[in-house]
């Protein structure tokens, strides 16, 4: 299956014509930014929401210093390691230059600046269902961050993977904005939908990938190998996940399962993360997943 | 059976295949003590969250328990080659023998919370969450650096 995806690669290499057609980055529409107020407490919301420090913070840092996203942070996947970057307001190695509507379009659209393809390990499939006050509110919530002049370090890729390119065909294939939940019964459940197929990126973690790294659709949620080592990210959807909204929602405040263990892995880190959302939220991300079929 | 391959992969790329060595009742012991935890946690938890009257004096228990689970020697627990790529039954990731003074600082960390649980638990339920979220946090932090996922 690697196979297939390298020659497909090679081929929209080859073929600059109708490579450049499936590949060309595309952008957001700068008048839906136009004339938008930034609230910077719904960013501070938004950004637990996010969990951006899960991967943007310096990998050891713990309480006041997570809040420096200095980047470094490898995550391994099938294709190499990523090594997040310096996304601090720092103007020259972090983010501090940028305009909403450059973050706008890294972060709905995985397209930088200067106009190159983001790889998906930066959740941008996920953070596509955010508005653009969304964005808008989360950057001005980043500019009171810490800056750091930590400069970014390279990601450590197999060729062809290598070539970000191929990353518009993979975008083609890949990046949607309809949500996986089609029919979502109540405000609550419109909401926690919001929350994990959008900024939560739950999926990215707790569903499996095709042999091209794009989510199963149709496998949501039930669970993926364990990107980083052994084991695998246990299922969250009704069929396997017996716990009870209330015990979900308390899973995410304190990291304790009904019988009282504690959540480890990486899922430490996202409750670091969900215990700083309101209470509703949590509830709502709870009542999401027992919406799913 | 993926483990089984992964087994013989290494069986076969390695001159000298070592020998698995019996630690059961290390794992008993260690898994032993975090279902301890658990359980108390359970009662702590439990009142805290109003599904359970609360009870000062077994509250009061339950976080004495903590404290002495704590205070348990680590030592002979851990012994090298227990940990999940050498052995099969435990989670316990080869990091904890890598970094054995910041696993013992994490458990040390548990002791400290266990510390304060134990003078709030009596006092009242509304005591109990706060306190419950800061053990929750050195679990936690341990799990997430040295436990691997089931
Ligand atoms: C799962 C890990 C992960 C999470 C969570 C994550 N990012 Fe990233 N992010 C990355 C990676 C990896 C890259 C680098 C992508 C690349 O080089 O193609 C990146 C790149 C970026 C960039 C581009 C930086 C540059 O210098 O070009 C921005 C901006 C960014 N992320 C913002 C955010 C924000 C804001 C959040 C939270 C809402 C967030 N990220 C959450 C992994 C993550
Ligand atoms: C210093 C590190 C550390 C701390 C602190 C810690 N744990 Fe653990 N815990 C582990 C490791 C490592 C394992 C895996 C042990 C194994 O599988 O052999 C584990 C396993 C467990 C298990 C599963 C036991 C079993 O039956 O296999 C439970 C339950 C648990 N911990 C609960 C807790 C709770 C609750 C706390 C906090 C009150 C806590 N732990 C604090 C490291 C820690
Ligand atoms: C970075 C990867 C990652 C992300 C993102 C993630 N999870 Fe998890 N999740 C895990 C892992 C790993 C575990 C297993 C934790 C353990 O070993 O204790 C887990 C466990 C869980 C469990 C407990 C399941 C069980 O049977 O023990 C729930 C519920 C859960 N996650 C919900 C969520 C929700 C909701 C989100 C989005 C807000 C989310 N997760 C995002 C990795 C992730």
């Amino acid at each position: 299956m690697r196979l297939i995806l390298k020659l497909l690669l090679v081929a929209v290499l080859l073929a600059p014509a109708a490579g450049y057609w499936l590949t060309r980055p595309d952008r957001v529409d700068p008048e839906a930014f136009a004339g938008l107020t930034p609230d910077v407490a719904r960013g501070e919301t938004l950004y637990y929401a996010g969990g951006c420090a899960s991967c943007h913070a310096a990998p050891e840092a713990e309480g006041e210093a997570k809040l420096v996203l200095a980047g470094g942070h490898r995550l391994e996947s099938d294709f190499g390691t990523f090594v997040a970057p310096n996304i601090s307001p720092d103007p020259e190695h972090g983010i501090g230059a940028w305009s909403a509507l450059d973050l706008a379009n890294a972060m709905l659209r995985g397209v930088s600046p200067e106009g190159r393809h983001y790889y998906p390990s930066f959740p941008y499939t996920s953070y596509i269902h955010m508005s653009a006050q969304d964005i808008v509110d989360l950057k001005a919530f980043l500019d009171t961050l810490p800056a750091s002049d930590t400069p970014n370090a390279a990601h450590d890729l197999a060729f062809p993977f290598t070539l970000r390119r191929g990353i518009g065909l993979w975008k083609a294939l890949y990046l949607e904005d309809d949500y996986v939940l089609a029919n979502a019964a109540t405000d609550t459940v419109v909401r926690g939908r919001y929350l994990v197929e959008g900024p939560g990126h739950c999926a990215e973690c707790h569903t499996p990938r095709d042999a091209f790294g794009g989510l199963d659709r149709s496998a949501w949620m039930t669970g993926a190998p364990n990107p980083s080592g052994r084991g695998s990210i246990p299922a969250i959807d009704p069929a396997n996940l017996s716990w009870s909204e209330s015990e979900i929602a308390y899973y995410l405040e304190t990291g304790f399962t009904p019988d009282f263990d504690s959540a480890g892995g990486h899922m430490a880190r996202v409750v670091e993360n969900t215990s700083q959302l309101p209470e509703e939220d949590r509830q709502a991300i709870a009542a999401y997943l027992k919406a799913l079929p | 059976m993926k483990r089984f391959a992964l087994t013989l992969a290494a069986a076969t790329m390695v001159a000298a295949p070592a020998m698995a060595q019996d630690f059961s009742a290390e794992l008993k012991a260690r898994q032993g003590q975090f279902r301890i935890m658990a359980l108390n946690l359970g009662v702590l938890g439990g009142m805290a969250q109003g599904k359970i009257e609360y009870d000062a004096e077994a509250a009061q228990e339950a976080a004495d328990t903590l404290v002495a689970v704590s205070m348990i020697s680590q030592t002979p627990h851990w012994p090298e080659g227990s940990d999940n790529f050498s052995i099969d039954g435990t989670r316990a990731m080869p990091a904890i023998w890598e970094n054995t003074d910041d696993f013992l600082a994490k458990w040390s960390d548990y002791g400290e919370a266990a510390l304060v649980m134990q003078e709030a638990a009596g006092t009242g339920a509304e005591a109990i969450g706060p306190a419950l979220r800061q053990v929750g946090g050195t679990c936690s932090s341990c799990h997430d650096d040295y436990r691997e996922p089931q």
